[in-house]
């Protein structure tokens, strides 16, 4: 299927020097006495690169075969990580390492994430904003220091480090924004 | 999409009353010139050929015949036949029609204020159109019409309009760093490529100017006063008289003095276009031969043949009297004067609201 560019919707994927690009903007430029075009902004759904593209209205794209689905995370087996449908179809998929990329410290087992599929195989996951996850790694806690700044390392399950405050303990489960990397608060505990 | 709760105008009093006061004004200032109001109709059984512009039509049964209309995309044509009938000095203010993609500063119907001033040049008719802001700017930020007026962040009560000037090759002298006249085709290819990655397969050099003055100059002109970009290329002259570029005050492109330019000026104000004008054509034959060229390529574009209005080019055969003419878009100026980003703050209902 082909799209014009004019009819290029916020949020369409479509297929871009052979790779597939979701439209995150697009603005119509209509020069006084000339032909119209539309300024495209795409993200590279491979590499995640973002930038703007001019397009004459009338040009179109073949749509790309690209499908978000909801996906819990089973386990890796150090190649692969694998994920199964949360539809109650059970369908299973395998993601490489480049389709998990930097998100793979954010892996957490029976967590639910956003597969996007190309082509029906995973081309990259997205976390939840908000994920919760148990410290395994810190300095020991300061009591009392629970109102005034000041900030330490602490290495979580998955193994990713985030900035705690000082009273914060092995084994304390916080929230973390998988957005910015930064710690929340601490888990509510449901 | 269709909310019957949608039901109540969003732009707010104060902008309601500003747009009453720049239809007032408007009308005021022609009054004072000594120039007629005009109401062509909106509808017509025939209507333009421009390559790059859709019209919106409709149908009616007229004495058991259907009938096709066309909704005017401006109403140039209609008003020269007017001036070709004797008419004299005319202008209209009212609704034009066009089956674009509706956006920031595009809506399929918007208000249009065209107007045609018989002995005027292109720079006369310039003149003019500022002496018109500077009037319009006077009553839309006068205390005594509304209350909390906004007054522009750039135009203030302080310093008092004035236009620039910027011929064609001017603007892209200084904004892109080429000659448009003499640029080579690959030059402009990979300039266009290299600022927006489109380019390399366009084989026409005026779509490549185009899309380098949208994407270069349009947003860096105009920013504080308002500008007039005047000399475009004859290749770009639509219906404007070829070769009328004699003012002396392009200090920065000798070459170009010699390369055919159309007496076509641009208004540009705050990253947008307003006004487009020219010295009107007036030679029938031109007229005819240019219509058939731009049907001839909507045709080579598969795109929707319409009615050509050869009673147009009947009434230049009769003559149409030496004169410029300009249409402004009246949105996109109250847009500039009350600071809005969108066209649909300007309207009385905004685009998913009509």
């Amino acid at each position: 299927m082909a799209i014009s560019a004019s009819d290029m919707r916020n949020g369409a994927k479509v297929m871009i020097d052979g790779d597939p690009c979701a439209v995150l903007d697009n603005e119509h430029v209509k020069p006084g006495k000339g032909q119209a075009f539309n300024r495209l902004k795409l993200r590279n759904l491979k590499s995640g690169r973002v930038w703007e593209r001019t397009f004459k209205s009338g040009d179109s794209m073949e749509a790309a075969d690209v499908m978000d689905t909801d996906m819990e995370y089973l386990y890796t087996d150090g190649e692969f990580w694998h994920f199964m449908a949360t539809d109650g179809s059970f369908e299973q998929h395998a993601a490489d390492a480049t389709a998990v990329g930097d998100n793979v410290k954010w892996l957490k087992e029976q967590e639910k994430y956003v597969i996007t599929l190309y082509n029906g195989a995973p081309l990259a996951i997205t976390p939840p904003n908000f994920i919760e996850l148990e410290v395994t790694e810190t300095d020991p806690g300061l009591k009392g220091d629970t109102a005034n700044g000041g900030s330490k390392p602490a290495t979580l399950v998955t193994g990713a480090t985030v900035r705690v405050p000082l009273f914060i303990n092995i084994g304390e489960v916080l929230r973390i924004d998988t957005r910015t990397g930064e710690y929340v608060s601490r888990a509510t505990g449901k | 999409m269709y909310d019957p709760n949608n039901w109540r105008s969003s732009i707010g009093q104060t902008r309601l009353q500003k747009r009453a006061i720049l239809l007032r004004r408007i009308r005021e200032f022609f009054w004072q010139q000594g120039v007629m109001e005009v109401d062509t109709q909106l509808l017509s059984l025939a209507s333009i050929s421009d390559p790059h512009i859709e019209v919106l039509t409709t149908r009616a049964k007229c004495q058991g015949q259907e009938q096709t209309y066309y909704l005017q995309t401006s109403p140039e044509f209609a008003m020269k036949r007017l001036l070709c009938s004797g008419s004299g000095d005319i202008y209209q203010l009212g609704k034009v029609f066009r089956a674009e993609e509706q956006s920031r500063r595009h809506g399929i119907e918007f208000t249009m204020l065209e107007w045609y001033r018989l002995g005027l040049d292109q720079w006369q008719l310039m003149a003019e159109i500022e002496a018109l802001l500077v009037y319009i700017c006077a009553g839309v930020f006068a205390g005594a019409d509304v209350s909390n007026v906004d007054v522009s962040k750039n135009v203030s009560k302080n310093s008092a309009l004035r236009c620039e000037y910027k011929s064609y090759a001017e603007a892209f002298q200084t904004y892109v760093g080429i000659n448009p006249f003499t640029a080579t085709l690959a030059n402009l290819q990979q300039l266009a490529h290299k600022q927006t990655g489109f380019g390399l397969s366009e084989s026409n050099r005026d779509t490549l100017l185009e899309l380098l003055f949208s994407t270069l100059i349009e947003p860096k002109i105009g920013l504080v006063q308002p500008c007039f970009i005047h000399s475009y290329p004859a290749s770009q002259g639509a219906f404007a008289k070829v070769n009328a570029y004699t003012q002396a005050d392009d200090h920065t492109q000798t070459d170009s003095r010699d390369q055919p330019t159309a007496a076509r000026f641009e208004l540009y104000w705050r990253g947008m276009e307003l006004a487009n004008g020219y010295d009107e054509l007036t030679d029938a034959a031109e007229q005819a031969k240019r219509m058939t060229q731009e049907t001839q390529l909507r045709e080579n574009a598969a795109k929707l043949a319409r009615q050509t209005d050869h009673r147009l080019v009947a009434a230049l055969e009769a003559g149409l009297p030496a004169c410029s003419g300009v249409a402004l878009g009246v949105d996109r100026l109250l847009m500039v004067l009350t600071d809005s980003q969108h066209i649909d703050e300007v309207v009385p209902f905004g685009a998913d609201q009509v």
